[in-house]
């Protein structure tokens, strides 16, 4: 074993990059479920915005825009899951699976003739000095920009819900969507912005992968990453900077235990394998041995003559 | 289909349904393929699908196809061969190891569909197995990476730890270090065939941690993109050309070419003289193909690699010959002693100087 050729900035700096996809479609998930709805559909959102932002990126040789165009495709796919459950009340665990497996398809039929093709990259921040920092700057500012981003959306999430009216509203709409409606508040129309900011983020998350994280498309290139953030959200009971810290564990383990493979350790590789799903899980649900639980109508469906 | 025409048409209609059905169905030989992961993951499916397709293009009227992609290890592959025989399958084609059991499960139950399983080791009467000697195109891949390495650290990226995989982590290495005592092989394995975002990952942890050769066994270009961000390393495509990465970083490749035996055993199955076989071909017979070498390899170390690969194909050089030692220090084989089939298929060993160990 040769554990000094496991170089802990790079470690860190490539368990920030692993991290973003999870973190960023977790976080959009998190608000969706504050108000109330569950949308197993993540996975088909973030392939859809995997292959929006892949084919915009390419065609207009911005990344930028590619971004743009994942979230806004991310979004467009969750308006359908939206028409669906909001409107035509449908059940939400069919719909948004229905969503993932329409998702899936989608995104192959719009990536025909994108297959081999190498996306613009995606520039790392570069600020003179400061990157070069030893150590830190390699850390903290070495990244591309959807890095922060994915921590500042945390940030701003944690403070819509906590001290903004509108955030008070959202999470009462998820508590009680009858007393929110009695309240005069439009419970659907609320839920369905919810659900598209939860549509766009997870296009992004997927767009992270096929832009920056891989880079290039394949079918099919999440790879269950928007079951891994589903599960994020309940196993960080619904609070946000639990979700940065579950992404940036499991990020962090996926890539060390990677790391110590390739090291040699002398641990058997199933165990190192199942380690990013164990710890995270066991580490939240420590964390979540206090009151936190669901939102009170998650998975309801709302009807106002009811 | 024929069952609703009995329950809805009168019995004269039935029989006349029926004759003409069944005279449809001997002008059609319908074909089924299971893929372990998309057609477009530019890798393993992709070649499986070329092949598919030859065999459409060579038939033409005559044959049919269908293929299920994305279709998991396990008890839903059974899921899916069951529907591919009660659809009127003539012959089926389930192109992953993993697929063993299951193909032999269904094949109990349809005596008189013909299934050919990719890389597996267990026949039945209805059931053949294929794989390709993909281990003599890594002996021509270790060679040119043992002697491209700088760092003298080649990164390996494992799927599973089943023989198909030890045999070429065990090729690669045997003729890198041949050309080149220094060479050592980091391994990672990703137990996964298909999920481009871990294959990166892995590609990026081998190169932080000082290869500047990566080697893959799982079937997404993801590693080769990887590679060329990191500037100056070099892969190898696996199971395709993934030529959209040469010159650099892809330098050669290991192709696997199924087309001209899923004709053959397509046309068996027309002729009604096909039988269970094990077939086990290499580059002789060109199941197994060299891509083109490009130039950012030296030309000498080219031409020494297209003569080890022709010493192969002619069957003059076998990869595995002695002397040669397992990793604990057991002897293997003697000089000049090659190896057998049957080790090599049960391969679960490697040779000496490869360390760490192989999950069990």
């Amino acid at each position: 074993m040769d554990l000094s050729a496991i170089n802990p900035v790079l470690l860190i700096a490539s368990l920030m990059v692993a991290a973003t996809p999870i973190l960023l479609a977790g976080i959009g998930e998190l608000v969706v479920e504050r108000a109330g709805v569950l949308n197993l559909g993540v996975e088909g959102m973030m392939i859809t915005g995997a292959i929006c932002g892949f084919a915009i990126a390419v065609n207009t040789g911005s990344p930028a825009l590619g971004f743009v165009a994942a979230a806004g495709g991310g979004a467009l796919l969750s308006l359908l899951f939206a028409l669906l459950t909001q409107y035509a009340l449908a059940n939400q665990v069919a719909s948004g699976l229905a969503l993932t497996l329409f998702g899936l398809g989608l995104s192959s039929l719009l990536g025909q003739g994108y297959v081999g093709i190498k996306p613009p990259p995606t520039d790392r921040l570069d600020i003179p000095v400061l990157t070069d920092l030893p150590v830190v700057g390699r850390i903290l500012f070495g990244h591309d920009l959807m890095v922060y981003f994915g921590i500042a959306l945390v940030a701003l999430v944690w403070a819509f819900l906590k001290y903004t009216r509108a955030g008070l509203i959202l999470r009462a709409v998820g508590e009680s969507h009858d007393a929110a409606h009695a309240l005069g508040y439009k419970v659907k129309r609320i839920r369905v912005m919810a659900i598209m900011f939860g549509g766009a983020c997870a296009g992004l998350g997927g767009a992270y992968i096929s832009l920056v994280r891989v880079p290039q498309w394949t079918e099919g290139m999440t790879a269950g990453a928007g079951w891994i953030a589903l599960a994020l959200v309940v196993f960080a009971s619904w609070k946000p900077w639990r979700v940065l810290i579950g992404a940036y564990l499991f990020g962090g383990v996926t890539v060390l235990q990677l790391n110590l493979q390739a090291a040699g350790l002398a641990i058997p590789v199933e165990y190192l394998s199942m380690s990013p799903y164990l710890i995270t899980i066991l580490v939240l649900v420590i964390m979540s041995a206090d009151k936190s639980r669901a939102p009170a109508s998650l998975g309801r469906i709302f009807h106002a003559s009811q | 289909m024929l069952k609703r025409t009995f329950l809805t048409t009168a019995a004269v209609a039935l029989a006349m349904a029926a004759t003409g059905g069944a005279a449809l169905a001997q002008e059609k030989t319908k074909v089924g393929f299971v893929y372990v992961g998309p057609i477009g993951d530019g890798g393993w499916t992709h070649e499986h699908d070329v092949g598919r397709r030859a065999v459409e293009e060579e038939f033409g009227d005559k044959v049919e196809t269908v293929y299920v992609e994305n279709v998991p290890e396990g008890p839903d592959a059974e899921r899916v061969m069951t529907q591919m025989a009660l659809d009127g399958a003539d012959l089926i084609f389930t192109t992953s190891f993993g697929y063993m059991d299951p193909t032999i499960n269904v094949a109990k139950k349809f005596p008189d569909v013909k299934f050919e399983h990719a890389t597996g080791y267990k026949t039945a009467e209805n059931v053949g197995t294929y794989s390709a000697r993909f281990y003599e195109g890594r002996a021509v891949q270790g060679l040119i990476a043992g002697e491209m390495t700088e760092s003298n650290i080649i990164g390996y990226i494992g799927s599973y730890p089943i023989p198909e995989v030890i045999r070429g982590i065990n090729s690669a290495y045997i003729h890198a270090k041949k050309v080149n005592p220094d060479v050592e092989f980091k391994i990672v394995w990703a137990f996964t065939w298909f999920d481009p975002a871990k294959e990166a990952d892995a590609a990026k942890v081998l190169i932080e941690q000082g290869a500047d050769v990566i080697l893959q066994h799982t079937d997404s270009t993801a590693p080769q993109a990887a590679a060329e961000a990191a500037g100056n390393v070099y892969t190898f495509g696996q199971a395709s050309d993934m030529a959209e990465f040469a010159p650099k970083p892809r330098i050669s490749s290991i192709i696997d070419n199924w087309a001209p035996y899923y004709i053959e055993q397509v046309k068996a199955v027309m002729d009604g003289t096909w039988k269970s076989e094990q077939t086990w071909d290499g580059i002789g017979p060109g199941m197994v193909g060299i891509g083109e070498i490009t130039d950012a390899v030296p030309a000498e170390v080219k031409e020494e690699a297209l003569a080890l690969k022709d010493r192969i194909a002619s069957g003059e050089y076998h990869p595995f010959t002695g002397p040669l030692k397992k990793q604990d220090g057991s002897d293997w084989l003697a000089e000049g002693e090659t190896a057998d089939d049957g080790t090599l298929l049960g391969m679960n060993f490697f040779v000496e100087g490869i360390e760490g160990e192989i999950p069990q």
